[in-house]
């Protein structure tokens, strides 16, 4: 069973029954789920999720869907680690990183997917679809293969060679649109009028879109029932960063967690920064962008939740930051070498500008902050290829290895700058 | 001067189920929105708002370019363009 009740208009607050639909057929506002909140209240409690399964389902009750359809390859429930030498690092006295990229198919995506794929097999839906900037191609190409569904998966045809693969690999109808993915999304919200597919993240959108919300439960959770003071995380749509907010005042309305007074803040790549920009100028509404940048998976140049991103930010006094690609380079060795964690593109872009957000003062030292990594580095390895250091190539001799790396460390001695790190 | 304008789905009550329309002598969107209110009356409504600007949650693209890069209501068109009314909602 699942406690949604109906889909509401976000604007005009028409609603709607649960039904694979996506925007009020009135204002063309974005509809959301409603939930018996006080009916959830009354089965779940701290004990009841600490005995579930280590998957997002633990949290089943809040989501949108009957679990008795779901497709688990184990998504959620990923590590929230310390990061005591990022801290350092960049100045701040407690770090955490929620690593997604442990989840089956590397990145945050698989929580949305199940739930929409979920939600798409109780609506009866035998073909599932998605427009993509490779990560969620990825994943609905591997749960329409684990589910036996037809699958159909758009994706500009400029991404990684690992986020082409990664979607190949399992057999969908992979179709490379030449154009952005604004362009592939377009296309894709035409076709989703005629085509007998759950496009999830276009007709199944507000089902698919609460799969986010499984992070701050788990953020919470994982802190022992308690919210951070900081949150930084990527933004593409903005709908992820909207659904973190969401989620932990969620968690507040079902007596799990006392009133969160988390600081959101977003992260976007310079080359395609609608949101980060109207931030900075002030505004709520955001013009779009046409992106140029190595962090693809955040490259949306016309975000739907671009305008409750603002307003999340506004509502918790949080911000907004960006990053060139050079720093979004930086800050993926940076997350790697203090912390082992090999992020894409997007926690390079979330780590660069949560050191700008330490380094302006809008996230104060003292300040608890999570960071969101949400995609794994070996999707973009492009990003970071020949960037790193030449490894020793050394013949089988063990003198031979000694004697280069003692040239070696000569001549990092020689050259200071490499030994303090970044 | 026609051009062709792709109808998302809610609309298709005014256009008793096309699709696909067609609209002559409009040379700017908001000519083109005039003319579709006379044709399907109420269209304006469900397009703009209030202050006679388009909906939030609406995009309008020309030939595939949203409208906002170009000069929004005041974009010019002409003769075989195709309009595609869109909601703003989808992907991410």
């Amino acid at each position: 069973m699942s406690y949604a009740q109906a889909l509401r208009c976000r604007e005009c607050e028409r609603e709607y029954p649960l039904e694979p639909s996506f925007f009020c057929q009135l204002c063309f506002g974005p509809l959301e789920v409603d939930y018996d909140y006080e009916a959830i209240s009354k089965v779940m409690t701290r004990e009841s999720v600490a005995a579930g399964p280590p998957t997002l389902w633990r949290y089943a009750p809040l989501l949108p869907c009957d679990p008795a359809y779901k497709v688990d390859p184990g998504t959620g429930y990923t590590p929230l680690r310390r990061a005591d030498r990022l801290a350092e690092a960049i100045g701040l006295d407690t770090l955490w990183i929620k690593n997604d990229t442990v989840n089956p198919t590397w990145s945050f995506k698989d929580r949305v997917v199940s739930v929409a794929i979920a939600r798409a097999r109780q609506f009866g839906f035998t073909g599932i679809a998605c427009a993509s900037t490779g990560n969620l191609a990825n994943s609905v190409a591997a749960h329409g293969a684990h589910a036996g569904m037809d699958t159909f998966v758009f994706i500009p045809d400029d991404l990684e060679e690992g986020k082409v693969v990664g979607s190949a690999i399992y057999s969908p109808a992979l179709v490379m649109v030449r154009g952005s993915y604004d362009d592939v999304n377009r296309m894709c919200t035409e076709l989703s009028h005629d085509q007998p597919w759950a496009f999830v993240n276009i007709n199944v959108r507000p089902y698919y879109a609460e799969g986010s919300r499984t992070l701050a439960y788990e953020v919470a959770e994982q802190l022992g029932w308690r919210t951070p003071d900081h949150c930084v995380v990527p933004m593409a749509s903005g709908s992820l960063f909207t659904k973190i907010w969401k989620g932990f005042k969620e968690f507040h309305e079902v007596g799990l967690i006392d009133e969160p007074r988390t600081r959101m803040s977003g992260a976007q790549a310079a080359g395609c920064s609608p949101i980060s920009t109207a931030y900075a100028e002030g505004t709520l509404n955001f013009r779009p962008q046409k992106p140029d940048t190595i962090a693809r998976s955040l490259a949306i140049g016309n975000p739907a939740d671009g305008y409750y991103a603002l307003k999340t930010m506004q509502d918790t006094e949080g911000g907004a930051e960006m990053a060139t690609d050079p720093e979004i380079v930086d800050a993926v060795k940076l997350l790697a070498e203090t912390e082992g964690i090999f992020a894409e593109t997007a926690g390079g872009v979330t780590i660069a500008c949560l050191k700008r957000m330490v380094e302006s003062g809008h996230i104060r030292r003292d300040e608890e902050t999570v960071a969101f990594i949400t995609g794994g580095g070996l999707k973009t390895i492009e990003a970071v290829q020949g960037q790193l250091t030449e490894p020793l190539r050394v013949p089988a001799s063990s003198d031979a290895f000694l004697e280069a790396l003692e040239a070696r460390r000569a001549a990092e001695a020689g050259v200071a700058v490499t030994a303090g790190g970044a | 001067m026609a051009v062709t304008v792709k109808i998302p789905t809610p609309l298709r009550e005014l256009t008793a189920d096309q699709g696909t329309v067609e609209a002559d002598g409009a040379s700017t969107l908001l000519e083109l929105v005039e003319h579709l209110e006379a044709s399907y009356p109420g269209m304006r409504e469900r397009l703009c708002d209030d202050d006679g600007e388009l909906r939030r949650f609406v995009n309008v693209f020309v030939n595939g370019e949203d409208v906002r890069y170009l000069a929004g209501l005041d974009s010019a068109l002409s003769e075989g363009d195709e309009v595609s009314i869109v909601p703003a909602v989808a992907g991410g």
